[in-house]
């Protein structure tokens, strides 16, 4: 990936993808917050960015005028194929009403309170795997070593997916949601990604499972077998978006922990701080932003939004708003009052919030029993961004 | 104190059931409901309050008597 042109105004010709932004947006945000609120660029098509709470719900509630047919943040940089690689696209979230609301009532069960209570002694000794695996070598990268490696097999063991594969799958991620900026990788990511499922899909229809897949496979809608282009849809959809959001999020805590000893010592010693401490740390570090697409002309806070054009749904810029949070760029682990919108608001509500912050909460807990002392080990930590934002280096040392 | 959901404003963030699991039912598809008839026992009003001011929906309302 090349380094786009710099960014000079950021109200008129912002890029996500810049690495000023990519390191640190907060400020950008704050700027943009006083001086124009919902900024714009031509870069990769018209795009709109908000950047306050209220103006990031309201969008997230008008789904008339605010499509989700298009979610990705960065557009394929190609020519787009004749036909699309699925005909659904990744239901429900790339998905309006009816389809959304069907294909969403699919999924939710498997990502309920009681089922991600299933997953968590999977999930707990997953954690202490990784640990046993460089805890005596006194340095590790928090991120590739431990972060990146949770979701994804969790998410594996749900769909029924060999967890031995979960490298390939993390890779066929990136390449859909991290370098999306490179035709070659993303194609490669989608090809993959479908070309797996529709093998998976075809031994299921003989040897059915007890699992995600397995479910979809056989459930009905209005009386009729689902169609399996909407199978392999939803199916990549949980793969994808269950990997790199919630390792983002794993991840951004580890270093937040790794560079504030108080609020390590706090969750150490009280463990009951930690369901509070868990929707800050997401609140002030929200991984994800997605995009909708404006379905027809409309005057939004001022701004003339025409058909066509995109609109970032910057979670992460809503939660650190000041209009919403009183001192919204500290991490008070203690924060009583925190409607936070890092999984979404509105019908898109990310389907799988449970997971994730069961998943977030396990992960750290394990880290903090096994690792109470740690930081930045004076390497290099480099942040992805873009659709997700989190470390993907993370060096750290406990000796 | 009286609680209920509005079963058109949950979205299923589950926040109320997390902070006060006392109150709040949370059925397979993640929506929420009051548990019993909403009462909420004196003990238990500051958790009840907790979940109100953490709802992203604001879906969860006082029932005035």
């Amino acid at each position: 990936m090349t380094d786009p042109l710099p960014v000079v105004r950021w109200d008129t010709d912002f890029d996500v993808l810049s690495p000023t932004y990519v390191a640190d947006p907060f400020r950008i945000w704050d700027q943009l917050r006083k001086t124009c609120p919902v900024a714009h660029t031509d870069r990769r098509g018209s795009t709109w960015l908000p950047t306050r709470y209220q103006d990031v719900v309201d969008l997230a509630h008008d789904v008339d005028h605010f499509s989700s047919t298009e979610i990705a943040v960065i557009p394929f940089a190609g020519e787009p194929p004749d036909e699309p690689v699925l005909e659904y696209g990744l239901p429900p979230i790339s998905a309006d009403p009816p389809l959304h609301t069907w294909t969403r009532r699919l999924l939710l069960p498997w990502f309920s309170h009681r089922r991600v209570e299933g997953y968590e002694p999977l999930t707990r000794s997953l954690c202490a795997e990784l640990l046993d695996g460089f805890i005596d070598q006194g340095r590790a990268d928090a991120a590739r070593d431990y972060a990146q490696q949770i979701p994804v097999r969790v998410i594996a063991a749900i769909l029924g997916v060999p967890s031995s594969l979960s490298d390939t799958f993390t890779g066929w991620v990136r390449d859909v949601l991290e370098f999306a900026d490179d035709p070659e990788r993303r194609i490669r990511g989608v090809e993959g990604l479908i070309g797996f499922f529709v093998e998976e899909v075809a031994r299921r229809k003989t040897e059915p499972g007890d699992d995600l897949l397995s479910d979809l496979l056989h459930s009905e809608f209005d009386g009729e077998p689902v169609e399996e282009s909407v199978v392999l849809g939803v199916a990549a959809l949980v793969l994808i978006a269950g990997v790199d959001t919630t390792w983002s999020a794993i991840g951004s805590s580890l270093w937040h922990l790794a560079t504030h000893p108080e609020d390590r010592e706090r969750l150490r010693s009280e463990p009951d701080a930690m369901a509070l401490a868990i929707e800050e740390l997401l609140r002030a570090y929200s991984p994800v932003t997605m995009a909708r697409v404006v379905t027809e002309d409309i005057d939004f806070e001022g701004c003339p939004m025409k058909a066509g054009d995109k609109v970032l749904m910057n979670f992460p810029a809503a939660n650190r708003d000041p209009e919403a949070f009183e001192d919204a760029d500290r991490v008070l682990l203690d924060r009583e009052l925190n409607r936070h919108v890092a999984f979404g608001s509105g019908i898109h509500r990310c389907a799988g919030s449970n997971l994730a912050r069961m998943e977030l909460r396990v992960a750290l807990e394990e880290w903090l029993a096994r690792i109470p002392e740690f930081r930045l080990a004076g390497g290099e930590v480099t942040w992805a961004g873009g659709q997700v934002r989190g470390p993907r280096q993370l060096p750290v040392v406990f000796p | 104190m009286r609680i209920r959901v509005d079963p058109d404003k949950c979205q299923g963030h589950a926040r109320c059931y997390g902070l006060a699991p006392q109150l709040f039912d949370v059925d397979d598809y993640g929506l929420s409901t009051a548990v019993g008839d909403g009462t909420v026992p004196p003990e238990l009003e500051d958790r009840a309050r907790l979940a109100i001011a953490n709802c992203p929906e604001f879906a969860i309302e006082v029932i005035a008597d």
